[in-house]
């Protein structure tokens, strides 16, 4: 029934394309609308904020009279988080709905599968919340194969950078915190965080304990907090993204006496706040925007536009792939053309700036090659805390709205 | 230890139920992880969402554990228990798939409606108290008070009432009960009201403790059957010994060794229990 339908939709569409060309021949040829294919996790609360973002974006686009005349169309498929589902996703998008570009995923598993497709296929392809340093650095390594491919979020090196530039103002000229343990869940992108947070923590005045790393199916985690309290630290610096919900309210449960502050992906969304019981109160998490938070002048009606929207605020991944639909628009623009080469080639001039910040990315010659880059003036990521069930950002300064907080239960070890 | 003591007696009850309908009606339930993951998700959303209160948020999780446990037997079990096409030394297999199945299709269904975000219940006693030094919250003696008294009352019913005696003695020989004039699908409803609201409990205690999503249904579903298979496929005390053996493992094993290693020595001990004594440690058949 659905291929008749279908089969019956496209002699109709066929016919009327046809008809089109022969009245407006050439200028049809033009109109045809840049197809951005999306692979998401639409059920993940991460990743769920990806079609949704950008599709905001394309209707915004296509309401200004879309990119020289062309509209934009987004056509998302859900990779139900596997690997597998996504590359199948990726060859259907480009072989058959015949995409000119592809936004995929935040997983970085996920991402790396998909990177030699986008090599093989020639598609450009650009991921709005992955992490791994392997991405971009794998670009650099063979950048005439992979240079289809794109960071469009800081990567863990990055990302353990932001971290540590907010703990030495808030936590180490502040409050004056000396020591710190790491937890985090055992993925890819940890594995370049951790190595990250090792070497920048001591750097601005935090000696690591110790370092955990657990499975991210772990259910229980009181062994966990047990052995970090064990080892008397002021502060637990986190690293999660598969999991979040349930170490956050078992911290609270147990009433961990110790403040969590560093990556906690989940906690990015706004339904974490009612997915713990508000136990997420008191927790310190990096993000590239907020509600809020006027990272730039598009960050705040962004954000609104899209509760208006879905109900809810997006995730950090929403912003970037907000973004990313508007830069590839750009690209394509100045590209003239949507040519894979082409669209590459403008994509690597992109200096945009979005809902998260200004966004350039490292040329060829850079280790994290297609990366975007981080820094004062560009992207330096925000922290945030929830408090009163609600996500305030704390950090940097020129965007902060009020002080720390913590939970009763917490009890800092220095002033 | 305690927390080892709170997670063990939460297994038990999970594995009790799956255990006593095994012994039963020979039916392993492979939806099971499914239906405890619906009470807690129940639960969650009627609390959060609702805003029922804890207390009837708790209630309607093991009311949607028991209606899931009735679907699951009258829509999936029953059927091919009485069916005529499929031959009756198939029924097992095609119980076991029809299960799993139904399980994937509840988690699904979950997945699609609240994501596959994990999703905690608010707890029902709040705070910490101080047991010999170590932080312990409320909750989890709460936990284990709820399971060892949820499964005493169980030993009482079926030792002390005429219808627990007709479970017992259906477990023992179905044929029998039925030539004592006794209806055997009369006790297999009692028996499945009795695992659906089993599985409730233990669902709604796991939500509060730890926290489930729709990720949490296969490793349920595993964690119950090793259990059970540990003990002795049917038998309600060997599953309450290999509860606490496997709790305690998992835990023992979180403190001393690394959390990332946690459910490995379990697994292989079930392996080994396998090699010497097959039939479990008390184990009939």
């Amino acid at each position: 029934m659905k291929t008749i339908l279908s089969g019956a939709l496209r002699m109709v569409l066929g016919a009327a394309s046809l008809g089109a060309l022969m009245t407006a021949s050439g200028a049809a040829l033009a109109a045809a609308p840049i197809r951005i294919g999306v692979i998401a996790e639409a059920q993940a609360i991460a990743g769920a904020s990806i079609p949704q973002a950008a599709q905001l974006a394309a209707d915004e686009i296509n309401a200004g009279g879309g990119v020289d005349g062309r509209k934009i169309e987004i056509i998302s498929y859900d990779n139900h988080s596997s690997s597998a589902d996504s590359v199948r996703a990726f060859q259907r998008a480009v072989n058959e709905d015949k995409v000119n570009a592809v936004i995929a995923s935040y997983i970085s598993e996920v991402v790396l599968a998909l990177e030699p497709w986008a090599s093989r296929l020639k598609t450009p392809f650009v991921t709005p919340g992955a992490a791994s340093n392997e991405i971009s650095k794998s670009v650099h390594a063979d950048y005439e194969k992979n240079k289809y491919t794109f960071h469009g979020y800081l990567t863990s090196a990055a990302l353990a950078l932001s971290v540590c530039d907010a703990a030495k103002e808030l936590l180490v000229d502040k409050m004056h915190m000396k020591s710190a343990v790491i937890m985090s869940e055992d993925a890819a992108w940890t594995k370049p965080l951790d190595v990250g947070y090792e070497e920048c923590l001591p750097k601005v005045g935090l000696k690591v304990l110790d370092h955990i790393r657990f499975s991210p199916d772990t259910t229980d985690f009181t062994p966990i907090f047990n052995k970090i309290e064990g080892s008397k630290p002021d502060v637990i610096i986190t690293g999660i993204s598969h999991v979040g919900v349930q170490p956050t309210v078992q911290w609270k449960n147990q009433e961990v006496p110790i403040p969590m502050f560093g990556i906690s992906s989940q906690a990015t969304n706004e339904t974490f706040g009612k997915d713990t019981n508000q136990a997420a109160e008191g927790v310190l998490y990096q993000g590239v925007s907020g509600p809020g938070v006027a990272v730039t002048p598009k960050s705040v009606p962004f954000a609104e536009n899209f509760k208006k929207k879905f109900g809810n605020y997006p995730s950090y991944a929403g912003y970037t792939a907000y973004d990313e639909v508007y830069y590839i628009a750009d690209a394509a623009k100045r590209a003239g053309s949507t040519d894979a080469d082409k669209l590459v080639a403008a994509l690597e001039k992109t200096d945009w700036e979005g809902t998260i910040g200004r966004v350039q990315f490292y040329g060829k010659d850079d280790p994290f090659t297609h990366s975007i880059k981080y820094g004062r003036g560009l992207i330096t990521g925000l922290m945030l805390q929830w408090q009163d069930g609600k996500q305030i950002a704390v950090w940097p300064k020129e965007v902060a709205k009020t002080e720390i907080k913590f939970p009763s239960f917490i009890k800092l070890t220095t002033n | 230890m305690i927390d080892g003591f709170a997670i063990s007696a939460l297994y038990a009850l999970g594995a009790t139920g799956f255990t006593l309908i095994f012994g039963v009606s020979g039916v392993l339930n492979l939806s099971h992880g499914a239906i405890m993951v619906a009470a807690a998700v129940a639960a969650w959303a009627a609390a959060s969402i609702l805003n029922v209160g804890t207390y009837a948020g708790a209630l309607i999780g093991v009311a949607v554990a028991l209606v899931t446990a009735f679907a699951t037997y009258f829509a999936v079990v029953k059927p091919i228990q009485d069916s005529r096409r499929i031959p009756n030394e198939e029924k097992e297999i095609f119980v076991l798939t029809g299960t799993l199945l139904w399980g994937i299709m509840i988690q699904e269904l979950i997945a699609y409606f609240f994501t596959n975000n994990a999703k905690t219940v608010l707890p029902i006693v709040e705070g910490v108290v101080d047991i010999l030094g170590v932080r312990t919250p409320k909750n989890e003696i709460f936990t284990a008070i709820v399971c060892c008294l949820v499964i005493a009352l169980l030993w009482l019913l079926v030792n002390r009432t005429r219808t627990g005696k007709a479970v017992l003695a259906a477990s023992m020989n179905p044929r029998g009960v039925t030539l004592l004039g006794l209806e055997l699908t009369n006790i297999f409803i009692v028996v499945w009201a009795i695992y659906g609201i089993l599985a409730g409990i233990a669902g709604v205690l796991l939500g509060m403790f730890l926290g489930v999503s729709s990720y949490s249904v296969g490793p349920l579903t595993a964690s119950a059957f090793s259990i059970v298979v540990l003990g002795g496929l049917g038998s309600v005390s060997g599953s309450l010994i290999a509860a606490f053996v496997v709790g305690y493992l998992e835990t023992i094993t979180a403190y001393l060794v690394s959390p990332a290693y946690r459910t490995i020595p379990a697994l292989l001990l079930l392996v080994v229990v396998m090699y010497i004594r097959p039939q479990g440690l008390l184990g009939r058949r």
